[in-house]
């Protein structure tokens, strides 16, 4: 498959699976406003992924000359077809680590998506710039639960390290280039690190610092959790074909 | 069990407690003090009460605001105040309050024949 569709493969899956991670959260929250800030994410996040996999699948049928739909790349692929960024599919421990992954996440989204905007495949960018609004928001709310957890008290204070000491490991994918990939993700390191600072200085926390950092997703060599994701998204399609709302 | 009533009376809410609570066990939400959300739905026209929500505080509650009731584009503005900040009338005093209005009908501009041109009347 040409580097293009495999990018927008890697979006499509990286979406799909952090949005499918938080929607656990749905009716699960801490409070109910809470639950739905989460959830309206969760959603932005999958009307993201749809984008992408509408847009794969029109290139794959081009290119293949048969019709293969967005729901078909959604549900009837496996896990070493996923490009999804690790990240996305370790699953929940608390809020925590919900708010850290979502500020990681989004903060890197943004960066990725300024860069996307440029490119020259019009539809990429066009999603790019729909998006980075929505993402622009992510980033704000899920910032200030960093800092009010971080600056908090000694329960919260713990509880966001501890997801810090989980999580931080899986950021160092974002900068790690896959053969297949269209933007140059290496130089927004040091941006990223410089937003990620801000806030947390901010928060009062600290970056790790030489920690061995995770990486396999991007060409789909994934952790153990997500053929358990996928068994859930992809029950339906698969044990009734077709079936359709 | 767990079950809380909560009442407010607006203009009453003692400032430690936000609110007059009838449970036993108080749940960790009750932290939270409550806020009104007014939301103007498009330039130039005021902003209406939409409901109310639980923040932490000013910045939450409308961030909360925003996902709560303008997530089908109901507005372009919020405003939010917590709520013991709300003055009201007493229930009680409805009767002097109002009723002396009913029976004023030339209070209602509806004995002038207005003039064609007059529109939007």
């Amino acid at each position: 498959m040409s580097p293009i569709i495999n990018q927008t493969l890697q979006l499509a899956d990286t979406c799909l699976i952090l949005g499918q991670r938080n929607s656990e959260w749905c009716a699960h929250g801490p409070i109910l406003e809470q639950d739905i800030a989460i959830t309206n994410i969760t959603l932005d996040l999958i009307g993201q992924a749809r984008h992408f996999y509408q847009y794969a699948a029109e290139l794959i049928s081009k290119s293949e000359n048969k019709t293969i739909t967005e729901d078909a790349l959604a549900y009837l692929r496996t896990e070493r077809a996923f490009k999804n960024w690790l990240i996305c599919e370790l699953p929940n421990e608390d809020w925590a680590h919900t708010v850290l992954r979502q500020f990681f996440f989004s903060s890197f989204q943004l960066l990725l998506f300024e860069e996307l905007e440029k490119n020259s495949d019009s539809q990429l960018s066009a999603i790019a710039t729909k998006s980075i609004k929505e993402i622009k928001y992510h980033i704000k709310w899920s910032s200030e639960w960093v800092i009010r957890l971080g600056d908090g008290t000694e329960e919260s204070n713990n509880r966001i390290n501890k997801a810090l000491q989980i999580l931080w490991p899986y950021t160092g994918e974002f900068f790690m280039p896959a053969d297949y990939e269209i933007i140059s993700v290496g130089p927004l390191q040091e941006k990223w690190l410089l937003s990620i600072k801000e806030i947390f200085d901010e928060a009062g926390l600290t970056m790790p610092e030489n920690i061995f950092m995770q990486s396999g997703g991007k060409s789909g060599i994934h952790t153990e959790h997500l053929g358990f994701i996928l068994s859930e998204l992809q029950y339906l399609q698969r044990a009734y074909p077709g079936a359709e709302w | 069990m767990n079950i809380q009533i909560r009442k407010f009376y607006y203009g009453d809410i003692p400032e430690e407690t936000g609110g007059n609570s009838t449970s036993i066990k108080t749940t960790q939400e009750s932290g939270w003090p409550l806020w009104e959300i007014f939301i103007r739905s498009k330039q130039g026209l005021d902003h209406k009460h939409a409901g109310s929500l639980h923040a932490a505080d000013a910045q939450m509650a409308i961030e909360n605001a925003r996902d709560v009731y303008t997530r089908r584009q109901e507005g372009v503005s919020i405003w939010v105040v917590e709520s013991k900040y709300i003055h009201a009338t007493n229930p009680d005093d409805a009767e002097m309050f109002y009723e002396p209005a009913a029976d004023k009908v030339y209070r209602h501009p509806t004995f002038y024949d207005l003039p064609d041109e007059v529109k939007h009347m």
